[in-house]
C-alpha cells in the first residue's frame, strides 16, 4: 500500500446523557425507553410559566467527568439560552453554556500505534437534551411525531481539539472516553440507546507538488450510531475529500462548513447543501437559573470521588505487577472492578503473572460466553488464587488445570476438592518417578543411544514416555531433572 | 437609522413571524422609530461598567435528584394542536 | 346589602362577626360583575359555579370550627397570566385561547392555603405588554372614572375591576409599571414587589428578570396583607429569594420617623402634566407636615430607562414567546405549506401588533452583529441605572414622585404610536431594571375627576418600610376610600 497522499484531521464532538435519575430541570424520570410521552411534566414540555431548577447531581457528575478529563474548572459559571425553533426543542431555546462553561482544557490520553498520545480537549459543559423526533412513513411522509421523554435530560458536551490524525485514533478516543465515564458511573455510553452520540469535524491536508498542504473544507459528520461507523464514516468521508479536492480544488475558508450524513447500510457520507449562514443561535444569559460558585472545598470533595483513572491504573498495574503494556490493557479496559478481582487474585496467590493469565484468558472468555460481569463470575479472586496455587505447589500442568476451572465452573466446589474428585494426584513421591523414568529409558534404547549421540531433542520421546506413564501427573520440571540424572548414569 | 424591509423581513424569519408585505412596511417603519430611540445608549459612558442581567447576585441553588411525578401522557397532550397516538404531531419534518 | 365597596379587611371582620357567609359575599360580587361588567369589560372569565363552590367550601369550614386562612372568604381577581389549573389562562391573546394549563401558579396555591375565593381571570395587554390594556385581543377595559379612557396597563383588568368593586383584591403583574401606572389611573393602590420577593413559578413569562406579581387593592393595609399571603420562597424558582416573610400587615400602621424623602429631579422634567405635579406635590406636603424631610436627588441615568428597558425586556420576550408555536399547545394555523409555515402562520395569526412588534425587536437587539450594540450595553445602563439607586437610598429612605406622567388617557389616542405608549412608562420603569420594590396610593383627582397616583420606592427587600410609609399618607387622606359612579 502507498503513502497517503493526506493526512487526515479529526475533531470530536461527544454528548453523553448524565446518569441521574432525574432530568436536568425537572423531577421526571431519565430512564430509556419509556412509552412515549410519559415521562413529561410541564417544566420539561415548556409549559407557559414554568421555571428551570438546576439538579445538583448532574452538575456534581459533570465535575467529576471534567476533572477525570484534567480541565480547568471555571471558579463562576453561567447558564445561556441557545435559541432555535425545533418541534423536538418545547421552549424553542435550549438552555446551555455559551461564553462561561464551566470547564476547558484538558485532556484524553489514547494509544496510537502502540504509543501514548495525548488528545487535548477544549471545553466541557453542561446543557439539556431535545427530544425525540420520528419521521413517520405511514402518514405519507407528510408528518413527523415527538416524544418529549428525553427533552430536559442532562447532556455533557466534550468537544476534542482537531488532533485525531486517523479512524482509529477517533474510534480509541472514543472507547477510552466511554470507559472512563461508565468508571465513574457519569454515563453508561450506550451509543445504541443514544446516551452517547457523536459528530465527527472531518477534513484533510493534501500535499502539494510544491511542497505546500491544502487543507480541504471541514465537513460535520452525523448520524453516527456506533465505534464502527465512526470508524468508517471518517475514512470514506476522508477519501471523499480528497477526491472532491483532486476535482475541485476548493480549500477551507473558501467554502462554508457543510454537514454530512452518514449512511450505514450504502457506506457512504451525503453531504447536505451547505448553510451558507451559519444559523444565529442568539445566545443571551438564562435569566431563570443562577450562576454557579465552585470552590476549592466543593472541588476536592469531587476529586475524592474519582478513585484511580484508567491510565493511572494501566501504569501501575505494568509497574507493581510487571505486567506487560498489552496485558494491563486488557484488564484495564474490563473496568475497575475486574482489575480488583485480578488484584486480589494476584495477592492472594502470590502470582500476579499466573493470575493476569488466568484472567485476561481463561476468566473473561467465560464472562464473555456467558454475558455477564465479573460480579456475577462463580469463582471468587480466592478460589482461583487456590487453583493457582495448588498448580505451583503439585506441578498440575495447563491442560489439567483447565479441566479443573471447568469442574470448578460447573459444580462451584474449591480446586482442592476438584482435584480430589478427578483424582488429579500428582506424583509427589520423587522415588515413584525414578522409577518410572528408569522403565522409559529401558523400553526405549534407540532413543536413549540417540541422546548418548548428540541428539538432545531425542529426550523427548522419553518424556513422552513418562508422561503418558503419569497421565500427565507428574510435575515436569521433576521429570526433566530425574530424566537428565537418568540418562547421565544410563 | 432604518431598517429596510429585507432587514424586517430577515428578523421575522429568525422569529418565525409571517408579515404580510403591508405589515413588514408599516413594522418596518415603527421598529426604525423605536431602534432611533433606543440608539441613544450609544451617548452613555459605559467603560470598565459590568453587564447586570440579574438584578441581585444568587448563587448555587440547585435541586436534588428526586422524582417527581410525570404528568400521565393524556394530560400531557391534552393541550396538543394535533396528535397521533401518544405523539404529538407536526407536519413532516425535511432535513 | 353587602358592602362590597369596602376593604378586603373590612370584609374579613365582617365575615368573621357573622354578618353573612362567603356565599353571600361571592354572589354580591358576582352580581356586581353582571350588572357592572359589561361597561368595563374587566373580566375575561369567570366560572360562576366554581367561584360558589369554594365560597361554601370556605363557609363549611368555618362552620366545622376548622382553622381559617388569612383570606378565608375574600374573592380575589387574578390577571389572567396566572395559570391556574384546570381553567383557561389566555394572556389575553388568541396564541392561548383554548389553554388550560395543569397546574396552579405558584401564587394561586398560596391564595388556595388562605382560603381566598378565585373569582375570576381578568383582562390584560397581551402577554403584559402594553400600558393601556388596548392591546388584549378579546376586548378593551375602560377606566371606571371615565369609560371614554383606558385603565392603564398592562394589569387594567385587575385594576379596573377592584377600582369598580367588582372584586375587593387582585393580582396583577409588573414588568415596566405594569400595576402601579394603572393603579395610579384608577385610584387603587397597586404594589411590586422587590424581584424575587414573590414566586414566578406559573406567571406567564414576558421578561424574566424583570417581572413580579404583587397586590391590587383598596388601600395600604389590604396590599399588605395579600403580599404577606403570596410572598416567600418556591423551590421552583430559582430567582426567589429565601429570606423570611416579614408580617406586613402587622407593623404597617407604624410610621416611619425620622424619614428623609428623595424627590429626583429627573421626575419632575418635562412631559409631566402640571396637574399631575399638583398633586404628587401635595401628597409630599402631608409628609412633611408628619415631620418627613425631603431632600433633592438625582437618578442621572433615568432618562436612558426607557431604552434599556426595551431592549432587555424585549430580548427575553423574544424568547419566552419563542414556546408558542402551534406544536405542543396553543393555537396552530389550519393551512400552512411545510413545518416552517406553520410556525409562521400560527404565531402570525396567533399574536396582536404590539406582541409581534416587541418580539421583533427583541429579535432584532440579540441577533449576530447587533447584540453587542444593543443587548449587552443594555445591561451595562441597567448596571449604571442601579447604581443611581443605591447612591441615592444612602441618603434618604424612600423615593417618591409621579407614577405616570399623565391622568388616564382617552381610549385610541396613543394606539398609533408605539414609541409614544412607551414613553408613558418612564417613572415606572426603571424600579424593575434595578429590582426595587414600589407602590402606586391615590393622591388625588385632576380637574376633570381623574384619579392621580404617587410612587413611592424603597430599597429592596424593605417592603416593610415602603409600606408603612405609604400607610402614612393613606392615614391623613381619604382619597382610598373615593369609588367611582358608574
Amino acid at each position: 500500500m502507498s503513502f497517503p497522499d493526506y493526512k487526515i484531521v479529526i475533531g470530536l464532538e461527544v454528548h453523553v446523557q448524565l446518569l441521574t435519575k432525574t432530568k436536568l430541570f425537572c423531577g421526571c424520570s431519565t430512564k430509556f425507553g419509556l412509552p412515549p410521552n410519559s415521562a413529561t411534566c410541564p417544566i420539561c414540555i415548556g409549559m407557559p410559566g414554568v421555571l428551570p431548577v438546576m439538579n445538583r447531581h448532574a452538575f456534581d457528575l459533570a465535575l467529576k467527568a471534567a476533572l477525570a478529563l484534567q480541565c480547568r474548572i471555571a471558579s463562576f459559571t453561567k447558564w445561556d439560552r441557545k435559541n432555535y425553533y425545533y418541534p423536538d426543542l418545547p421552549k424553542n431555546y435550549q438552555i446551555s453554556q455559551y461564553d462561561l462553561p464551566f470547564s476547558e482544557g484538558g485532556w484524553l490520553e489514547i494509544a496510537s500505534a502502540g504509543s501514548p498520545k495525548r488528545i487535548n480537549i477544549i471545553r466541557v459543559h453542561l446543557e439539556e437534551d431535545a427530544g425525540k423526533m420520528l419521521h413517520d412513513e405511514q402518514g405519507g411522509g407528510r408528518e413527523s411525531l415527538v416524544d418529549l421523554n428525553r427533552a430536559g435530560t442532562p447532556l455533557l458536551e466534550i468537544v476534542s481539539q482537531p488532533e485525531l490524525s486517523s479512524a482509529e485514533e477517533a474510534k480509541a478516543f472514543l472507547e477510552e472516553l466511554r470507559l472512563l465515564l461508565r468508571e465513574l458511573e457519569v454515563s453508561d455510553c450506550e451509543m445504541q440507546e443514544g446516551s452517547l452520540r457523536c459528530d465527527a469535524n472531518v477534513n484533510v491536508h493534501v500535499s502539494q507538488g510544491d511542497g505546500t498542504v491544502a487543507a480541504t473544507p471541514i465537513v460535520e459528520v452525523k448520524n453516527l450510531n456506533s465505534f464502527r461507523a465512526v470508524e468508517r464514516a471518517v475514512k470514506y468521508e476522508a477519501q471523499r475529500q480528497y477526491d472532491e479536492f483532486q476535482r475541485t480544488g476548493k480549500k477551507l475558508g473558501e467554502v462554508a462548513k457543510a454537514t454530512a450524513g452518514w449512511n450505514e447500510e450504502r457506506g457512504v457520507t451525503v453531504v447536505q447543501r451547505r448553510k451558507e449562514e451559519a444559523s444565529d443561535y442568539r445566545y443571551f444569559p438564562e435569566p431563570d437559573l443562577v450562576p454557579v460558585q465552585v470552590d476549592d472545598a466543593w472541588l476536592q470533595q469531587v476529586r475524592e470521588q474519582l478513585g484511580e483513572l484508567p491510565a493511572a491504573q494501566r501504569q501501575r498495574l505494568q509497574e507493581q505487577y510487571s505486567l506487560s503494556a498489552y496485558d494491563a490493557e486488557v484488564i484495564t479496559r474490563q473496568g475497575r472492578s475486574f482489575v480488583g478481582y485480578f488484584e486480589e487474585t494476584a495477592r492472594l496467590a502470590g502470582d500476579a503473572k499466573e493470575a493476569s493469565n488466568w484472567a485476561t484468558n481463561q476468566v473473561l472468555q467465560t464472562l464473555n460466553e456467558r454475558k455477564i460481569a465479573i460480579a456475577d463470575f462463580p469463582i471468587s479472586s480466592a478460589a482461583l488464587a487456590e487453583l493457582i496455587k495448588s498448580r505451583q505447589s503439585t506441578g498440575l500442568n495447563m491442560q489439567r488445570s483447565r479441566e479443573v476451572y471447568a469442574r470448578m465452573l460447573e459444580t462451584g466446589s474449591s480446586a482442592e476438592q476438584v482435584i480430589n474428585d478427578l483424582g488429579f494426584k500428582v506424583i509427589g513421591d520423587e522415588s515413584q518417578l525414578v522409577e518410572i523414568v528408569r522403565r522409559a529409558i529401558a523400553a526405549n534404547p534407540k532413543a536413549v543411544a540417540d541422546y548418548k549421540k548428540g541428539k538432545i531433542k531425542a529426550a523427548d520421546a522419553i518424556k513422552g514416555a513418562v508422561m503418558r506413564e503419569t497421565k500427565g501427573m507428574a510435575k515436569t520440571e521433576a521429570v526433566q531433572r530425574i530424566l537428565l540424572q537418568e540418562l547421565q548414569k544410563a | 437609522m432604518a431598517l429596510t424591509a429585507d432587514q424586517v423581513r430577515w428578523v421575522a424569519h429568525l422569529a418565525r413571524l409571517e408579515l404580510t408585505d403591508g405589515q413588514i412596511e408599516v413594522m418596518a417603519r415603527q421598529l426604525s422609530a423605536v431602534i432611533d430611540y433606543v440608539d441613544q445608549l450609544q451617548q452613555v459612558d459605559t467603560e470598565g461598567v459590568e453587564p447586570l442581567a440579574h438584578p441581585f447576585l444568587l448563587h448555587n441553588v440547585f435541586r436534588s435528584d428526586e422524582s417527581a411525578p410525570s404528568l400521565p401522557v393524556d394530560e400531557a397532550l391534552a393541550n396538543a394542536p394535533d396528535r397521533r397516538g401518544d405523539f404529538y404531531s407536526v407536519p413532516a419534518v425535511l432535513e | 346589602m353587602i358592602p362590597i365597596e369596602r376593604t378586603a379587611g373590612e370584609l374579613s371582620a365582617l365575615l368573621a362577626r357573622g354578618e353573612f357567609s362567603a356565599e353571600e359575599l361571592a354572589s354580591a360580587f358576582l352580581e356586581r360583575i353582571r350588572t357592572h361588567d359589561a361597561k368595563v369589560c374587566a373580566f375575561l372569565h369567570v366560572d360562576e359555579a366554581r367561584v360558589l363552590e369554594q365560597a361554601r367550601a370556605v363557609d363549611a369550614k368555618r362552620r366545622q370550627g376548622k382553622p381559617l386562612g388569612a383570606l378565608a372568604g375574600i374573592p380575589i381577581a387574578l390577571k389572567d397570566v396566572l395559570c391556574t389549573a384546570g381553567q383557561p389562562t389566555t394572556c389575553g391573546s388568541k396564541i392561548l385561547t383554548r389553554f388550560v394549563p395543569p397546574y396552579d401558579a405558584h401564587v394561586v396555591s398560596r391564595l388556595k392555603e388562605a382560603d381566598a375565593v378565585l373569582l375570576g381571570k381578568t383582562n390584560l395587554d397581551e402577554f403584559a405588554m402594553g400600558s393601556s390594556t388596548e392591546n388584549s385581543a378579546y376586548h378593551i377595559t375602560r377606566n371606571p372614572w371615565d369609560l371614554e379612557r383606558i385603565p392603564g396597563g398592562s394589569s387594567g383588568g385587575s385594576v379596573a375591576a377592584v377600582a369598580v368593586s367588582e372584586a375587593p383584591l387582585a393580582l396583577g403583574t409588573d414588568t415596566g409599571g405594569s400595576i402601579r401606572q394603572p393603579a395610579g389611573l384608577c385610584g387603587v393602590v397597586g404594589m411590586k414587589p422587590t424581584y424575587g420577593r414573590v414566586s414566578r413559578f406559573g406567571l406567564v413569562a414576558f421578561a424574566s428578570s424583570l417581572d413580579q406579581i404583587g397586590p391590587i387593592a383598596h388601600d395600604v393595609s389590604d396590599a399588605a396583607l395579600l403580599l404577606e399571603v403570596i410572598a416567600g420562597h418556591d423551590a421552583r424558582d430559582t430567582t426567589s429569594v429565601a429570606s423570611p416573610v416579614p408580617s406586613y400587615s402587622r407593623v404597617i400602621d407604624q410610621p416611619m420617623k425620622p424619614l428623609t424623602i428623595g424627590v429626583a429631579r429627573e421626575h419632575f422634567g418635562a412631559g409631566l402634566d402640571p396637574e399631575v405635579e399638583k398633586h404628587v406635590r401635595v401628597a409630599l406636603g402631608v409628609y412633611e407636615r408628619l415631620g418627613a424631610k425631603l431632600r433633592e436627588i438625582s437618578l442621572p441615568n433615568n432618562p436612558y430607562a426607557v431604552a434599556t428597558y426595551y431592549i432587555v425586556a424585549t430580548a427575553e420576550a423574544s424568547s419566552n414567546l419563542a414556546r408558542y408555536d402551534g406544536v405542543h399547545y396553543g393555537h396552530r394555523a389550519e393551512k400552512f405549506a411545510d413545518l416552517i409555515d406553520m410556525y409562521c402562520r400560527s404565531r402570525g395569526e396567533g399574536f396582536g401588533d404590539e406582541v409581534k412588534r416587541r418580539i421583533m425587536l427583541g429579535t432584532y437587539v440579540l441577533s449576530s452583529g447587533y447584540k453587542d450594540a444593543y443587548y449587552l450595553k443594555a445591561l451595562k445602563v441597567r448596571r449604571l441605572i442601579k447604581e443611581d439607586f443605591d447612591k441615592a437610598f444612602a441618603g434618604c429612605d424612600v423615593i417618591m414622585g409621579p407614577g405616570s406622567p399623565t391622568a388616564a388617557f382617552k381610549i385610541g389616542e396613543k394606539v398609533a404610536d408605539p414609541l409614544a405608549m412607551y414613553l408613558a412608562d418612564i417613572y415606572t420603569i426603571s424600579c424593575n431594571l434595578a429590582g426595587l420594590p414600589g407602590i402606586s396610593i391615590p393622591c388625588g383627582f385632576t380637574g376633570s375627576g381623574l384619579p392621580v397616583g404617587l410612587q413611592i420606592l424603597a430599597p429592596p427587600f424593605e417592603e416593610e418600610k415602603l409600606l408603612r410609609v405609604a400607610r402614612m399618607h393613606e392615614r391623613e387622606t381619604d382619597w382610598h376610600t373615593r369609588r367611582p359612579k358608574l
